[in-house]
């Protein structure tokens, strides 16, 4: 296929309409539009779950649409499959990137459409036409022969992009580039992201993070709960605007503070060092605070959690909980007093095929009837006690907790906690892909947790900035393994906390990729 | 309380209770369809108490070994060893009677111990290499088969007459004068184990946990279950119940067999399948499973009666495995 002249630059490049995509009782798009001309970037921002990953997916082919129509330079584009689309000229790159690592770099620029005659490839076409689309990077380290492997994640996604150019891509979807790139490669990045615009691509550009949207979107649209909340251009619009749309409500509103007083030191960690992460962290946590831990994906904070909880190996240092010193197994911390919320709930959180019942007192089967024996009818009443008071949207206790929203799942993932009346609570990144109803309810069911008679302690991880400064009282920033000190809210900002997360202290800025 | 929330609010509320009752009984009723199909074109000879009888002492032997099985396939994990287990548990029984000079009570123990070891030593592999059940009881599998011919010496081990006792009586025929109890001991015992296993599942903390871990292991770990040792007593009991099995073949044959019961284990895996077990883990009852190991003797009885040639008996259970797992998928389909 040869690399189509993109001749006509005022037209619309892409347009998607009335685009709706319902997966059972959940609406994931409802009536959601963009559109895009060529030579533009337009910026696709939400919260997880918003419905951003579900509307590319529709213009990937990878699923159809309920209903809506999409056009491509004017004409009706309607995928079947991802590979139909690539062929149409729209290509994705995904966070997760799909080269194949043991193949040269011209071998994944070419992979699946080889010229070749009989099925013997014509290596110089190959060699050309690979050539051609890596020159336009200015990278040494793209060279046609090097194995994809070797290269740094920056390469990587170069070559994916190289990838989506040789097939002759109209637009480009990057979902989420920089999240795992060095400041170096990020500005790499946009350098060629411009230089793409004005070869006359189109470009759909995904991100969590505002100022990068800023800096090299034309134009924005927020969706929020699988709807369109917004749009302009991104010179006509702040990034307070932008994420208020995202958000969709004053942000104190979302987090209840009632009055918290911190009490005896429940968990201490000294310089606790896992198998490859944490390589040191020290921290304490009080009687009646939340503590924050801030940092990027990969930055060992759910490690931390998770070797606190005796989930992985502890290799230095000292845990104590409560009265309890030394690592312990899982068993023991529940019968410490010590409950964990996993960052995976499809995963490790919950066991979806049983029932609510089973999963809220999976963790402490006792009490539920004569001689050790469980009733299940007991259980129910246990389950349907949090039910109640957490707002779980089911038809019975016994029901899969397959079945239910994300938030709904969350919430019987907390229950288990609550049921067990555990008094340190381990919260890895608790409203993740959550809707933000259940957001509310998770920060208001932490800050109730915190104050009140009988108060707990909670330490809880979250890559979300904003919920951290709303929800705990201090928080301590992790950055490649390396627990930093904690610091009480009022001392800190969104933005020194994301600079010490990058590890962007003055003497390492730019330094090497975290993750 | 936002839009999706209300969705499914109202979807739950217009699920209708009948499809429900349908997914648990479903092999109940396939059960009762293909024993109609038989009662409407075998000889009448099929609907006779006799065969009833002759059916449920049939299933017995599968049925025994499919509790254990149950149980092993609702963790998440799979037994090949089982058929070697039933025979070793033979040559063992057999031995203690004939050469050691035990009664039937402890030679019956003996049996059903051996196989209890066999599944501890499994358990314990799996757990302690990390290695997939389905490899190390298919390692189990030869080693057991192995032992039991080594301590037959390759040959049957016969008993004699007087030294059997009752041992002969609990998978035969009722004679007149105890007809009062309608079944053979064996079948009664398979009944007591079955209530006893079905308790054990869903009214205990153990059962509770062989759930969660077949369901999800990190789950189940996260939440503090000792996975391991969970698994190991049921391998244990999956062993246990083989042996258990392995005193009915005794029973019925009154030799030690070292090589009876080649490839048992795969009717026993079928059971427990077409009873409505998930090899992926976290489902099956042992409801399902005895209609399982059912179906195929209800099978086997109709077409033997209807002379139909042996062939077509495979054929047909072969064909019934198939269904009864793709009607449960399609179910899971429309359930998620």
């Amino acid at each position: 296929m040869v690399e189509r002249v993109d001749s006509d630059r005022s037209g619309l490049r892409l347009e998607m309409t009335g685009v709706c995509k319902r997966f059972g009782a959940t609406v994931a798009l409802d009536d959601v539009g963009i559109e895009l001309a060529a030579g533009r970037v337009l910026a696709l921002v939400g919260e997880n779950g918003a419905g951003k990953s579900t509307l590319m997916k529709v213009l990937s082919g990878a699923i159809k649409p309920d209903a809506g129509q999409m056009r491509l330079d004017g004409e009706p584009y309607r995928p079947a499959n991802p590979l139909e689309a690539r062929r149409a000229g729209v290509a994705m790159i995904y966070q997760e990137l799909s080269l194949t690592p043991h193949l040269s770099v011209e071998e994944n620029i070419m992979l699946g459409m080889e010229p070749a005659t009989l099925g013997v490839i014509h290596r110089k076409e190959v060699r050309r036409r690979a050539i051609e689309a890596i020159s336009r990077f200015d990278n040494p380290e793209l060279t046609p022969d090097a194995r994809v492997g070797r290269l740094s994640v920056g390469s990587q996604q170069l070559v994916e992009i190289a990838r989506a150019l040789a097939i002759g891509c109209r637009v480009l979807v990057l979902d989420e580039p920089t999240s795992s790139l060095t400041q170096q490669d990020v500005d790499r990045l946009f350098e060629i992201i411009g230089r793409l615009k004005r070869q006359g691509k189109a470009i759909v550009y995904i991100s969590h993070f505002i100022e990068e949207v800023k800096r090299v979107a034309d134009t924005v649209t927020v969706l929020r709960d699988g709807r369109v909340a917004g749009g302009s251009d991104v010179a006509s619009i702040s990034a307070d605007e932008i994420i208020s749309l995202m958000v969709g409500r004053q942000v104190e509103d979302l987090y209840p503070r009632s009055p918290r007083r911190a009490g005896e030191v429940v968990l201490e960690v000294k310089d606790l060092a896992g198998v490859s992460k944490p390589t040191s962290a020290s921290l304490k946590l009080h009687r009646g605070e939340v503590l924050g831990i801030a940092g990027l994906i990969g930055a060992g904070r759910t490690e931390l959690l998770r070797s606190i909880f005796g989930l992985d190996p502890v290799r230095t240092g000292q845990i104590k909980l409560g009265l309890y010193t030394g690592p312990a197994s899982p068993a023991r911390r529940w019968m410490q007093g010590a409950g964990i919320l996993s960052e995976d709930r499809k995963e490790e959180g919950l066991a979806l095929a049983l029932s609510i019942s089973d999963n809220v007192t999976l963790s402490r089967l006792t009490g539920f009837g004569p001689l050790g024996f469980v009733l299940p009818g007991r259980q129910d009443k246990a389950a349907r006690r949090w039910i109640d008071k957490l707002g779980i949207r089911c038809r019975s206790p016994r029901q899969s907790v397959l079945s239910l929203s994300g938030g709904n799942q969350q919430r019987v993932a907390l229950a288990r906690l609550l049921q067990h009346d555990v008094d340190v609570l381990l919260l890895d990144e608790p409203t993740r892909g959550i809707d933000v109803a259940a957001k509310a309810m998770i920060y208001k069911l932490i800050d109730e947790l915190a104050g009140g008679q009988s108060p707990k302690a909670v330490l809880m991880v979250s890559s979300y900035l904003p919920e951290l400064l709303g929800v705990c009282d201090r928080v301590a920033v992790m950055c490649r393994g390396r627990l930093g000190p904690t610091r009480k809210i009022e001392d800190i900002d969104e933005h020194s906390l994301m600079l010490e997360a990058t590890g962007q202290t003055l003497e390492t800025r730019g330094g090497e990729a975290s993750v | 309380m936002t839009e999706d929330q209300l969705i499914s609010a109202q979807s739950a509320i217009f699920e209708p209770t009948w499809k429900r009752w349908l997914n648990t009984l479903g092999p109940l009723l396939a059960l009762l369809l293909v024993y109609g199909i038989f009662a409407a074109i075998a000889p009448p000879s099929f609907t006779t108490w006799r065969n009833l009888e002759t059916i449920a002492r049939q299933t017995t032997i599968v049925g025994m070994a499919a509790l254990g099985m149950t149980l092993v396939i609702i963790s998440g994990g799979i037994d090949l060893s089982v058929g070697s287990i039933v025979a070793l548990s033979t040559a063992v029984i057999a031995t203690l009677l004939q050469r050691a000079g035990a009664g039937p009570i402890a030679a019956a123990a003996g049996g059903v111990a051996a196989g209890a070891l066999c599944g501890l030593v499994s358990g314990a592999l799996i757990t302690s290499l990390r290695v997939v059940s389905f490899i190390v009881t298919l390692g189990m599998m030869l080693i057991v088969r192995g032992t039991a011919k080594a301590i037959g010496k390759e040959q049957k081990i016969d008993v004699d007459v007087e030294r059997l006792k009752w041992l002969d009586e609990l998978m035969a025929s009722l004679p007149r004068e105890r007809s009062w109890m309608l079944l053979p001991v064996g079948v009664w015992l398979l009944i007591m184990m079955a209530i006893v296993v079905a308790v054990l599942l869903r009214y205990t903390r153990l059962g509770r946990h062989i759930f969660a871990i077949g369901s999800n292991e990190e789950t189940a770990r996260l939440c503090g279950v000792a996975v391991w040792r969970v698994k190991v007593i049921v391998f244990m009991l999956g062993g246990a119940f083989a042996g258990l099995a392995g005193l009915m073949q005794f029973s019925r044959l009154t030799v030690g067999d070292p090589t009876v019961a080649v490839g048992l284990e795969l009717d026993v895996i079928a059971a427990v399948v077409i009873g409505g077990g998930s090899l992926s883990g976290g489902e099956g009852s042992i409801l399902g499973t005895l209609v399982g190991a059912l179906i195929m003797t209800v099978i086997a009885s109709g077409c033997t009666q209807m002379k139909v040639p042996n062939y077509w008996q495979e054929i047909i259970t072969g064909g019934i495995i198939i269904v009864a797992v793709a009607l449960d998928r399609l179910r899971h389909r429309r359930s998620a």
